[in-house]
């Protein structure tokens, strides 16, 4: 008959309605600043700059390619090489950036700076509440504010962290155990040159 | 009571002059509905509730209403290029006295055929109803009639319309 | 009526009577000559203050409401349970900027929201919310009621076209065909009350209904013309406030927000509680003509004052219209203009026919019956066929299929 569909809509919402009081599960509302829920890992907002050690000045692992600063879509990084160089994380020598900005009020949050860094210098945070009452000055972050200890990277993404560490320490294994090998090829070959005899007579 | 019939009668004359004299035809509408509105308090003023509430309900509910979509619907609010005035304005002109006259002799006559009365007659609402369903039936009935009549008509030309594209 | 003790005694006569006694106290304080006009201003005066004051508990009392229709909370941050959010958003909107498109024509844009909210406040004039509480007994009230009905429609118009913005023309001009549509419905569905009582003056009706068989009362809404006609009145009456499920001149996802997409500000406010302002008086007049007024809903209840029954009798209309609100999804322009016209209008015309019968039969159980089996099954087959035919049927989707 005409009307019964709406008759049974309008209980359905009555059944919303008064439910809504006596049962908290159907209260999906989360009190925002109250209440919080954790942010799922995969989460991402901003960029920022990973460094190791206790000090971020030291500890900063971009080595100031330029790579994302071209990638970047909306083109809001900005990057200027050092002069001298400092050791990296193998203690091989390295530029780093003697500045590093990114606009957050252009930033696209895409991801792209991070897929394209060779050295996974730069990680997406998770960090939201980013008001503030400059709006030119106040969301273009400079070097100091963007970067962030390996350890809070562990503390918001702690499997893709994990991976990092893990394929950075096979990298630096892997130089190490070249380096190692080098010298001791180079160890070998200078005894063999200082010791010419010692040697003939082992290999004999 | 005169000072008030004066703003009202000034009221309702201004609104008419507006309708005629502004340039944008959603203005003269909007001018013609305050002409009207004024009448309408007139009536009021006269203690004539019925009439007075009729002609809002009529003439400003439905008459303006249908006024303005006649204009949106088939010309639009711009302005024509070529001036608001007619060529025929002549010949308007001539027309419009003619009603004035005929209008202004039947009120005059009308002064002298009723007899004057010092009590204002107390017409209510009631009695209103009686004398339509009673006295003037006929002409009610005539009315009701033509009214059916042009419903129809206006249904089958809105048919008609829907069928043509198809 | 059975008076109860509770009628009778003077403590509730006096509540009953209380705001007359008051405006008659104050009164007295001025000269003889100016007490008729002053006793009107103070009834103006009572009538803006009350109702925006209701408003804005509505605003508040309807988001929460379809907050929890919804599942969700509403607003609770301003104030207790969020109870001074209409201090807010007043504030709010008399400090923002009032924009007048470039364009526009400013004066017709400016004068649309005093005309609806000045015409809107009129029809409150003949609503009797209380035993001897109406603030002109007009002979005619009925009449006026609707009269400023009819006005609401043309500051719509003015509004939508003097903002020269297409939605605004477009949701102006929806508006007005369905507040046209709807305003037949309206009229003819109170017609049939006006037959019964024989009076177009509001407090006659209710004094009409304002008796008791045993403990119910004599309301309209009781009888079988008076339910079907209460019903297309409740239909017309959404229709006319342009409220969901008929709210397709405000139809956000089309419209932007219709006719009053180009006022901002205070302007906006004014046709925000025009809207409201016009849900309570046509709440007003649905209670008088059909819900018994400010009379009480058993006669054992008559000592309860006859305004609280008045404005418990709206509240509850207007739950009923938030209710449907957070219910009923938005029709499309056709199937409301179909549905006014082959379905809502020819029920009330035969309404009206039911209702001569009904009258002309005298009393006795017969016209009950006939009256009945005619409405129940005039429903019944025009359901069927307009279910059937293919404005109202399963909508098909050529695309999205
Ligand atoms: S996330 Fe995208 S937009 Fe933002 S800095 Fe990185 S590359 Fe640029
Ligand atoms: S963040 Fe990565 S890609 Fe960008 S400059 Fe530094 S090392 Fe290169």
């Amino acid at each position: 008959m005409l009307g019964d569909g709406i008759l049974k809509g309008m209980a359905e919402t009555a059944r919303n309605f008064f439910g809504s009081f006596v049962s908290d599960e159907r209260l999906t509302t989360v009190e925002y600043p109250e209440q919080r829920i954790p942010t799922v890992e995969a989460a991402r907002v901003f960029p920022f700059l990973v460094y190791d050690g206790a000090n971020w000045e030291a500890g900063m692992r971009c080595v100031a390619c330029q790579i994302c600063e071209k990638e970047c879509p909306p083109k809001c990084i900005y990057i200027e090489k050092s002069a001298d160089k400092k050791p990296d994380f193998v203690g091989k020598q390295q530029f780093y950036p003697t500045r590093f900005d990114i606009d957050v009020s252009v930033c696209m949050s895409c991801q792209i700076c991070v897929e394209v860094c060779p050295f996974e210098a730069i990680k997406m945070d998770t960090q939201f509440e980013l008001a503030t009452e400059d709006r030119f000055g106040g969301l273009l972050y400079d070097r100091k504010e963007l970067s962030r200890s390996n350890e809070y990277y562990h503390s918001i993404h702690p499997t893709e962290a994990g991976e990092v560490d893990a394929r950075l320490a096979e990298e630096k294994a892997k130089v190490e155990a070249r380096a190692k090998a080098a010298a001791e090829a180079a160890a070998a070959k200078a005894a063999a040159a200082a010791n010419p005899t010692q040697l003939a007579g082992g290999g004999s | 009571m005169n000072a008030v019939f004066y703003i009202l009668a000034a009221l309702t004359l201004a609104g008419g002059l507006a309708t005629v004299l502004l340039k944008q035809l959603v203005h003269c509408a909007l001018a013609v509905t305050v002409a009207f509105a004024g009448l309408a308090l007139l009536f009021l003023q006269l203690d004539a509730q019925f009439a007075g509430f009729a002609q809002i309900l009529v003439y400003i509910g439905a008459v303006a209403i249908l006024i303005v979509f006649a204009i949106l619907l088939t010309r639009g609010s711009e302005l024509p290029k070529d001036g608001v005035f007619s060529k025929t304005w002549f010949l308007g002109l001539v027309i419009a006295a003619a009603v004035f006259a005929v209008l202004g002799w039947a009120v005059l006559a009308s002064v002298s055929a009723v007899p004057q009365q010092n009590a204002v007659p107390s017409v209510t609402v009631r009695d209103i109803g009686i004398a339509l369903v009673g006295r003037y039936v006929l002409p009610l009935e005539i009315v009701a009639l033509l009214l059916t009549a042009a419903t129809i008509g206006a249904v089958i030309v809105a048919m008609h319309e829907k069928e043509r594209p198809r | 009526m059975i008076a109860t003790p509770e009628a009778t005694n003077p403590f509730f006569v006096n509540l009953d009577q209380i705001f007359v006694f008051l405006s008659n106290w104050l009164v007295g304080f001025l000269p003889a000559v100016l007490r008729p006009v002053a006793g009107v201003v103070l009834g103006v005066v009572a009538i803006v203050c009350v109702f925006p004051g209701l408003f804005a508990l509505t605003t508040v009392f309807e988001r929460k409401g379809l907050g929890r229709i919804q599942n969700r909370i509403g607003p609770n941050r301003v104030g207790p349970y969020g109870l001074f959010q209409p201090v807010a958003d007043g504030i709010k909107s008399l400090t923002k900027e009032d924009i007048v498109p470039l364009r526009a024509n400013a004066v017709v844009h400016f004068l649309a929201p005093l005309v609806l909210v000045v015409t809107v406040f009129m029809g409150f004039a003949v609503l009797p919310m209380g035993r001897n509480m109406v603030l002109v007994d007009m002979d005619a009230g009925l009449l006026f009621f609707f009269a400023m009905g009819a006005a609401t429609e043309l500051s719509v118009f003015m509004a939508g076209w003097s903002s020269r913005n297409k939605y605004s023309l477009l949701g102006a001009m929806r508006a007005v065909a369905q507040m046209i549509s709807y305003e037949v419905v309206l009229l003819l569905s109170s017609v049939a009350v006006v037959m019964i009582t024989g009076s177009l003056s509001l407090p006659k009706i209710v004094a009409a209904q304002n008796q008791y068989t045993g403990v119910f009362p004599h309301w309209y809404i009781f009888t079988p013309w008076g339910l079907a006609g209460f019903l297309m009145y409740a239909i017309a009456a959404t229709a006319e406030t342009n409220r969901s499920p008929f709210d397709l001149p405000e139809g956000e996802s089309e419209l932007v927000a219709g006719y009053h997409t180009e006022y901002s500000g205070f302007k906006f406010a004014l046709f925000f509680l025009g809207e409201y302002l016009a849900m309570f008086s046509i709440s007003g007049l649905g209670t008088t003509l059909f819900l018994g007024g400010w009379s009480a809903p058993f006669s054992f209840l008559v000592w309860v004052p006859s305004w609280f029954w008045f404005f418990g009798k709206v509240m509850l209309s207007i739950f009923v219209f938030i209710w449907m609100r957070g219910t009923l999804p938005r029709l499309r322009q056709d199937q409301l203009m179909n549905f006014a016209w082959k379905f809502v209008l020819p029920f009330t015309l035969l309404n009206l026919l039911v209702t001569a019968l009904w009258r002309f039969m005298g009393e006795g159980w017969a016209r009950w019956m006939v009256c009945t089996v005619i409405l129940v099954a005039a429903y019944v087959v025009m359901g069927r066929v307009e279910m059937r035919s293919e404005h109202f049927g399963r909508r098909s989707y050529r695309y999205a299929e």
